[in-house]
């Protein structure tokens, strides 16, 4: 079973890291989703796996189940959900603003050449975001 | 605790009576409220002084099973800094930036309540909880007022923190399935007791954490989301921002000192070899930056850039000569920071289409008043003599004249300085000096004749920050209601280079607390609490 569930965990995050790294929203949204995902799973595990052990004290049991990761992943995951709505809410509305749903707002650049968009990404970086194509021209 | 209930209640009420009650009234309730925060920590700051640590159980489960709030010297420092900008911040918003929506109010109480919460909690969870509290309150006053500079700098921001909020969990993770607690003060004793097939992994752990709280900080890596989130917020959200980074230093330095303290065994100073370089290198690469942008929002960003290198250097040192001249350094540097970006959005308001950025273009309005607040914040920031930021430095580097690594300390803070200087004397020197003064009249009219002069570019009048058609700057008359929080934030400055003998004794107490966690340790698992 813990083989099974590191397996799990691990090919969640390995997917999550690889859609996060995209370029565009929807992807990079659904990325954090897996994401959370993985780690509510290894939030579980951290109280160790056991199977059909009471989490409350009885008289008859053998061991218990930890109780306290079950309520941090009840916290973990409202907080991902929540956070999860208000991204996507994010992402709508720079598709309605930006035009495109472009994590930098211009997909002509990344997509026809990467070494401009890689120039753009540094001139953002280092100077003024006042001076990339397409913004503040109303 | 006083200080989490009353900004979560006044924020309640603010929600529910967005509708209902206008915008006048809630002006005044959140701020009373903000003002009554600042009489809260204050009382608690002399019960802190007096009795020393103060720790409350939530729902009185004792405490390693139940969440501690643990109110030290460090956590009170940095709730009455939240609590000083927040008014500053506020007075500034209800000039105009908060009527975009209803929202703003709620928000802002919000921000405040998870900033509290950061900075009182004793249990790692907790801290991710109020983590997240203050990060989803920050993302709405990012977003506030739109703009699609705004939403794009605001999508990078969110998810960056996204991503960082999920390392933090998984940290969190491994540190409770091997060490079986989340109770900070209980995590101390137990990180001392590892067995060493886990050292590893505890280690692990650690530097996960240690990310996390650095990409918070904008530690040189994990900056990069920093300034244009910065640059492209309303000016109020980025003058509170200004405490947000200094979270993620709080939290690096009450983890490193807490946690893998010199008690921690092998796990001992775990962060401390990489903190000093990664430090510096922040300072160097934000100096850079403030040197090169393009506009002065942007100077404005990369100078709290580079006042988190300065802080976390002055932490790195390890010492309590260093600490200390950190913690003094923390208030100014944020209280400047927030200042510059105040005074910026009068200066970008009073230029029309050319808003901040670092052209030669029309007579800013009232350019004797505003440029004197620009050149006293300038002298504050790049840290010259008679103002407090001098004062920090100076602490920092006779600090540092003991520490191994002292001539990269050395060299770098003064060059770092020397780079803001000249940055700040050219930004100056092309608003105030080289401005031609035929422009005058409203702000409208400058935008079009700014336009006109084919130093405005194509656009006409874009600048319609908040919402607001850019002509409301009339004439030379100074904006007495927006300059006021600016001097408001430069006295808190001064207040700290004239009471600099009374902070230092605090700061350097602080200090000592923090590097000896005993006493932390024993308030928070002892029988009974202190309250």
């Amino acid at each position: 079973m813990e083989a099974l569930l590191a397996g799990i965990i691990a090919s969640l995050t390995g997917c999550g890291v690889y859609l996060v790294l995209r370029a565009y929203t929807f992807p990079v949204v659904l990325g954090l989703t897996l994401l959370s995902y993985a780690v509510n799973l290894f939030l579980f595990a951290t109280g160790r796996l056991t199977v059909g052990q009471p989490a409350v004290i009885s008289a008859e049991a053998a061991g218990y189940a930890d109780p306290l990761p079950q309520a941090l992943v009840l916290t973990a995951i409202v907080i991902a959900f929540g956070m999860t709505a208000f991204v996507i809410m994010l992402a709508v509305k720079a598709q309605a603003e930006l035009g495109n749903d472009h994590v930098d707002g211009r997909p002509e650049a990344a997509a026809s050449s990467r070494r401009d968009a890689m120039g753009d990404a540094m001139g953002d970086a280092m100077g003024d975001g006042q001076a990339d194509p397409g913004e503040e021209h109303p | 605790m006083l200080p989490l209930l009353l900004p979560l209640a006044a924020a309640i009420l603010l929600l529910l009576t967005r509708r209902r009650v206008s915008l006048a009234v809630r002006r005044r309730l959140n701020l009373g409220a903000t003002l009554l925060e600042l009489a809260a920590v204050l009382w608690l700051l002399a019960l802190v002084t007096g009795e020393g640590i103060l720790v409350y159980q939530v729902g009185n489960w004792p405490a390693p099973y139940g969440i501690s709030l643990v109110a030290d010297r460090l956590s009170l420092w940095m709730l009455l800094i939240t609590a000083l900008l927040a008014c500053c911040a506020l007075s500034y918003a209800v000039q105009g930036t908060d009527s975009g929506s209803r929202h703003f109010h709620p928000l802002f109480q919000l921000q405040l309540f998870g900033l509290n919460g950061a900075f009182l909690t004793g249990d790692l969870f907790n801290l991710f909880v109020f983590f997240e509290v203050l990060l989803l309150a920050s993302y709405g006053l990012l977003l506030h007022g739109g703009g699609r500079a705004r939403v794009r700098a605001g999508l990078h921001f969110v998810v960056v923190n996204l991503a960082g909020s999920t390392l933090f969990l998984f940290a969190v993770g491994t540190l409770y399935g091997i060490l079986g607690t989340l109770n900070m003060a209980d995590l101390a004793v137990r990180v001392a007791e590892t067995a060493p097939e886990d050292v590893g992994i505890v280690r692990a752990a650690g530097l996960l954490l240690f990310t996390v709280f650095a990409l918070k900080a904008a530690l040189l890596p994990l900056y990069l989301w920093l300034p244009a989130a910065y640059a492209h917020t309303s000016a109020p959200v980025a003058a509170l921002f200004a405490i947000m980074t200094k979270v993620g230093a709080y939290a690096i330095l009450r983890v490193e000192t807490l946690i893998f303290g010199d008690a921690a065994g092998p796990l001992a100073h775990l962060i401390e070899p990489m903190l000093l370089p990664l430090a510096l290198a922040t300072m160097t690469v934000a100096a850079l930056g403030v040197l090169s942008a393009r506009g002065l929002r942007r100077q404005s960003a990369y100078l709290v850039v580079l006042s988190i290198g300065t802080l976390l250097t002055a932490f790195a040192l390890g010492t309590p000569a260093g600490i200390a001249a950190g913690l003094y350094y923390l208030p100014h540097s944020t209280f400047a920071a927030a200042a510059l970006f105040l005074l910026a959005d009068v200066i970008a308001r009073g230029r029309g289409a050319l808003a901040d950025r670092l052209d030669p273009g029309p007579t800013v309005p009232a350019a004797p008043v505003v440029g004197g607040v620009f050149f006293f914040l300038a002298v504050l920031i790049s840290g010259l003599p008679p103002l407090s930021g001098f004062l920090g430095k100076w602490m920092l580097l006779q600090a540092a004249l003991d520490r191994p690594g002292m001539a990269w300390v050395l060299a770098l803070v003064l060059s770092a300085s020397l780079l803001t200087i000249v940055a700040l004397a050219r930004s100056g020197s092309l608003l105030f000096y080289r401005a031609d003064g035929a422009v005058r009249g409203d702000a409208a009219a400058a935008a079009v004749t700014g336009t006109g002069s084919g130093s405005g570019g194509a656009e006409t009048l874009c600048l319609a920050e908040d919402g607001r058609a850019p002509g409301t700057v009339t004439g030379s008359r100074v904006d007495w209601p927006r300059l006021l929080p600016v001097l408001g934030l430069a006295g808190l400055c001064l207040a700290l280079v004239l009471a600099a003998g009374l902070v230092t004794d605090f700061t350097n107490a602080t200090a000592e607390a923090v590097l000896a966690p005993e006493r932390y340790i024993q308030a928070v698992l002892g029988v009974d609490g202190a309250r």
